[in-house]
């Protein structure tokens, strides 16, 4: 196999995986990575080096078109950045530093509970709305359109918010993942924002955490060129294909059939892992 | 930017993000493709070498260098230049959001962005501990 043939099958690869993230909502960053390094025999750290960049591409991407909307809270965001881009720096040190078998179990631990987690019915709080001092301190109050007009919300437990997204950052970091499932956790059900604010909200701050590890990444020479190309291009037409699909088609039975070959796919990086074969 | 004389609503200062998200994502995707294709026309018919790790020269790996390869017309130097604007894209928001923070005079969040913006930098320019 030569170059062209390589890099056109990461291309279609990745076109697929962007596909799939974008339909079950996991993001195409953590399914291209188990892809390039079980299918295809790359190097996990150049896998992951690849994902980021995807990453940051398919959230600014998506971002432009939420923040025009009004439903993503650009102060909230800005403000639990902090704590994201962090941990990110923080995880891509740790990157360089365990060896790729852990990576690569601590990753499919990761990728079965996002596909969990995503699959699960999301309950919205509904009900009175306290303003809390430390959020309304911060000016993280905010409302929201509905179709019955603007609605408001009042955030709460700005620190647990704070703390969880540090850890979201760590792993995105680690793992050259947005991690939205850990981040939702933090905003909607920590912090007990309405869903579309906290996945909106969640999508704006993926890219600049995306950006604090990428910086690691580039530097410490894991990003290459030759498969970073494909990899954005394919996973970001895939995800643009996805939101189409998804705004027209009925996708319950596509999500599960995905859902049970991330699962699948979860478990092989685990026992990769284990065996030491990655 | 032209808008700097009126008064910025946060409406302004959202679409405005929108847009610079959306061009930056746009031009780093089209300087990869074309830094692509220079590199497959040259270097197509090799061999790809992924499974073993050994990380990129050091003129792809810091700014200076990838620039240096951007002016020698390398194909990889150009992917990474759009790899650069794309890194650089989220960070361009930030630095946005401080301005516009700031013209809405709200000083806690200049402050919380400029942390943000801190840490980018910080990032990209090497990381060292």
């Amino acid at each position: 196999m030569n170059i062209i043939e390589f890099t056109l099958l990461v291309w279609v690869w990745s076109l697929l995986a962007g596909f799939v993230g974008s339909l079950t909502g996991l993001g195409g960053g953590i399914i291209i990575t188990p892809v390039l390094a079980l299918a295809l025999g790359v190097d996990i750290r150049y896998a992951i080096g690849a994902s980021l960049v995807s990453v940051i591409a398919t959230s600014s991407g998506a971002a432009a078109a939420y923040v025009r909307e009004g439903f993503s809270n650009i102060r909230i965001g800005m403000f639990l950045e902090i704590a994201t881009t962090l941990g990110a720096v923080g995880g891509a040190f740790l990157a360089a530093r365990i060896s790729t078998g852990a990576i690569s179990i601590i990753f499919g631990v990761v990728l079965l509970y996002s596909a969990y987690a995503s699959s699960r019915p999301r309950h919205e709080r509904v009900g009175d709305c306290r303003p809390n001092p430390l959020a309304t301190r911060l000016k993280m109050n905010g409302s929201y359109p509905t179709p019955e007009g603007p609605k408001g919300y009042c955030p709460q437990a700005v620190p647990t918010g704070f703390s969880l997204m540090f850890g979201a950052g760590i792993l995105s970091g680690l793992l050259g993942i947005g991690s939205g499932a850990v981040k939702v956790i933090a905003m909607d059900q920590a912090m007990g924002l309405p869903f579309k604010v906290s996945t909106t909200t969640s999508n704006f701050m993926i890219g600049v955490t995306a950006a604090a590890s990428a910086g690691v990444y580039l530097s410490r020479g894991f990003i290459d060129p030759g498969l970073a190309m494909p990899v954005m291009l394919g996973v970001v037409a895939g995800s643009l294909m996805g939101a189409r699909v998804l705004a027209h088609a009925k996708t319950r039975w596509l999500r599960l059939v995905f859902g049970l070959v991330i699962t699948i796919m979860a478990i092989e990086m685990i026992y990769h892992g284990l065996t030491g074969r990655l | 930017m032209a808008m700097q004389t009126r008064t910025w609503t946060e409406q302004n200062v959202e679409e405005l993000i929108g847009t610079l998200l959306r061009v930056g994502v746009t031009l780093a995707a089209a300087v990869v493709l074309f830094g692509g294709a220079v590199y497959l026309v040259r270097h197509g018919l090799a061999a790809p070498q992924y499974h073993v790790f050994v990380g990129e020269p050091t003129d792809l790996r810091t700014i200076p260098g990838i620039v240096k390869e951007v002016l020698a017309f390398r194909g990889r130097g150009l992917i990474q230049l759009g790899l650069l604007l794309l890194i650089a894209t989220p960070l361009a928001r930030v630095a946005f959001s401080v301005v516009a923070f700031a013209t809405l005079r709200d000083r806690l969040y200049v402050l919380v962005t400029l942390i943000v913006l801190a840490v980018l930098v910080y990032s990209l320019t090497g990381g060292h501990l």
